[in-house]
């Protein structure tokens, strides 16, 4: 028998492992699959940052055997789940089958873990199937905090949606904006940052504004800022609010409110209560606080209570820098690049490069620039775009570069819109290896 | 090897990362990646946002410093192709060129 390269590296695998991790000082990492086995890898959640991270981690190195877990039948996208809300998408335009990445990778299969020991390195479904890994990736998103408001129990939770989650939620929604007669209002709570999505709730309201004007022109969208002012595109945002919606004017179809926190919420009535003021409206749409998944307390990976919300990793290889051989991916990491779709798609990727290194026992290739562009919708024809651009610094920290404009448009236009139409198209394909 | 290739491996090391022995530069192929979120898997698009597979390296390399240089017009481009160096532009340049 001859020995190929790749079958020198699995062999020689344990011992070229200290080369590797010595360059992880945080992580007291454990080294490849020795032996000849197949490195295993699971990944946990197929969303942007999951999916992509598998699907990479297949492309580069067909040897490790990935396994992807996901809760969900299908794929719902968040971007562009606002023109869904609107009345300017349909969610079937958003929603995508995991045929293309069921093919690409060894299992993909549909559960939802309830227990891992990073010990023994495995972890546990709800079916009561048990998986085990040499690696771990957890891409789960967020939590959703609905204990830090007030009365925002599992029966408000019936009538009062968040749509922070795309599916279900979005569909509802619309349902409610649909019902609502002309002349109501709409009172959107914003979370306090950090948040997934910076620009999303001024995109919903542009977007349901949108709908106002043209179907329901005497009703309001009110919006209730956790935070003390439009944390994200705020001149870009303005300025659409005054040119489509009449902001500034007694006609305005928009009503903002910075530093309007909501602290309690009655569904009976649709009252959303803040220190100082209840604003009661026809539908409430109350987004609350989040962090870090709930799969990486399982795990241990993510703070206490009351400390950061969010999971602290290595930037290299996005492992977690408590728990080894765990790594965390997209919104649940705590990182200075905005919780948005296109860094979790590229964070998948920077740790499926680490992990192809790292499991074959060679130093980490560490990604010297990595990008995020992300389009928001100011109404069913037109966008904007903020565009950043980030390098590693001597810590490995990801450092947003200055660029140009600040990175954002001069000016919303139908040709952004078009732009981020085929920004969703591109990024699901490329996310869910969908044929194009 | 090129003139870029050298460039780039000259990049690679600078920054820490490692070239592969199989001929495959990682770094760059991570930097083109990284494009594939607007520019489609493999910079292969169908839509608005144009294709960068298979774009001849001069026309690659011409368009991202002309719109770092502002010279030519974009809505979203000129931003990032300014944060960029010119030698990483180069490599890319070189891996679009050669992946069809």
């Amino acid at each position: 028998m001859t020995l190929n390269r790749r079958d020198f590296l699995k062999f020689s695998a344990g011992a070229a492992s200290a080369v590797g991790l010595s360059t992880l000082a945080a992580c007291a990492g454990t080294g490849p699959a020795v032996g000849g086995a197949r490195p295993k890898v699971v990944v946990v959640g197929a969303g942007f940052g999951g999916a992509t991270c598998a699907k990479y981690l297949k492309l580069w190195d067909p040897n490790i055997e990935v396994t992807l877990i996901e809760a969900n039948e299908k794929f719902v996208s968040c971007p562009l789940s606002n023109l869904v809300i609107g009345g300017a998408r349909n969610i079937e335009d958003l929603t995508f089958s995991y045929d293309g990445l069921k093919k690409l990778v060894d299992n993909f299969v549909h559960d939802t873990v309830v227990g891992i020991d990073a010990t023994a390195r495995t972890l546990r479904t709800a079916s009561g199937r048990n998986f085990s890994y040499d690696r771990l990736v957890l891409s789960g998103g967020i939590e959703l905090q609905y204990d830090k408001i007030e009365g925002y129990d599992a029966e408000a939770r019936k009538t009062v949606m968040h749509g922070w989650k795309a599916g279900p939620q979005t569909v509802a929604l619309r349902r409610q904006l649909e019902a609502m007669p002309d002349g109501g209002v709409f009172v959107l709570a914003t979370p306090p940052t950090p948040y997934r999505c910076p620009p999303g709730p001024y995109e919903r309201a542009c977007l349901v504004a949108d709908y106002f004007k043209q179907h329901k022109p005497r009703s309001k969208v009110i919006v209730l800022d956790a935070n003390a002012d439009i944390v994200s595109k705020k001149g870009l945002f303005m300025a659409a609010w005054k040119k489509h919606y009449g902001f500034g004017t007694p006609d305005s179809l928009i009503d903002y409110r910075p530093s309007s926190k909501a602290l309690k919420v009655n569904a009976a009535t649709k009252t959303i209560s803040l220190e100082f003021d209840d604003i009661k409206g026809d539908v409430i749409n109350v987004i609350p606080p989040m962090r870090a998944a709930k799969l990486t307390e399982l795990v241990g990976a993510r703070p206490a209570e009351g400390k950061q919300a969010w999971c602290p990793v290595d930037f290299r290889s996005y492992e977690s820098k408590t728990v080894p051989n765990v790594h965390i991916l997209g919104d649940s990491a705590e990182s200075n690049m905005p919780k948005a779709g296109a860094v979790a798609n590229n964070t998948g990727k920077m740790c499926a490069a680490a992990l192809v290194e790292l499991l074959n026992g060679r130093p980490l290739v560490i990604a010297p620039v990595i990008t995020n562009t992300c389009f928001s919708a100011t109404s069913g024809t037109t966008a904007m775009h903020v565009a950043m651009v980030f390098r590693a610094d001597q810590d490995f920290k990801m450092v947003s570069q200055p660029l140009p404009d600040k990175g954002i448009s001069k000016v919303e236009s139908e040709a952004e819109m078009k732009f981020m139409d085929s920004w969703g198209k591109n990024i699901w394909a490329d996310t869910l290896n969908l044929k194009i | 090897m090129n003139k870029a290739f050298l460039l780039c491996g000259l990049l690679a090391v600078a920054q820490g990362a490692i070239a592969s022995t199989d001929g495959v530069d990682k770094t760059v192929r991570f930097m083109a990646a990284n494009c594939a979120y607007c520019h489609g898997p493999d910079g292969r698009s169908t839509s608005a946002i144009p294709s960068l597979a298979g774009m001849h390296k001069t026309r690659f390399v011409g368009s991202m410093k002309a719109m770092k240089a502002g010279t030519q017009a974009s809505l979203v481009m000129y931003q990032i192709a300014a944060g960029y160096s010119d030698a990483e532009i180069d490599a890319m340049g070189d891996w679009f060129a050669n992946n069809k």
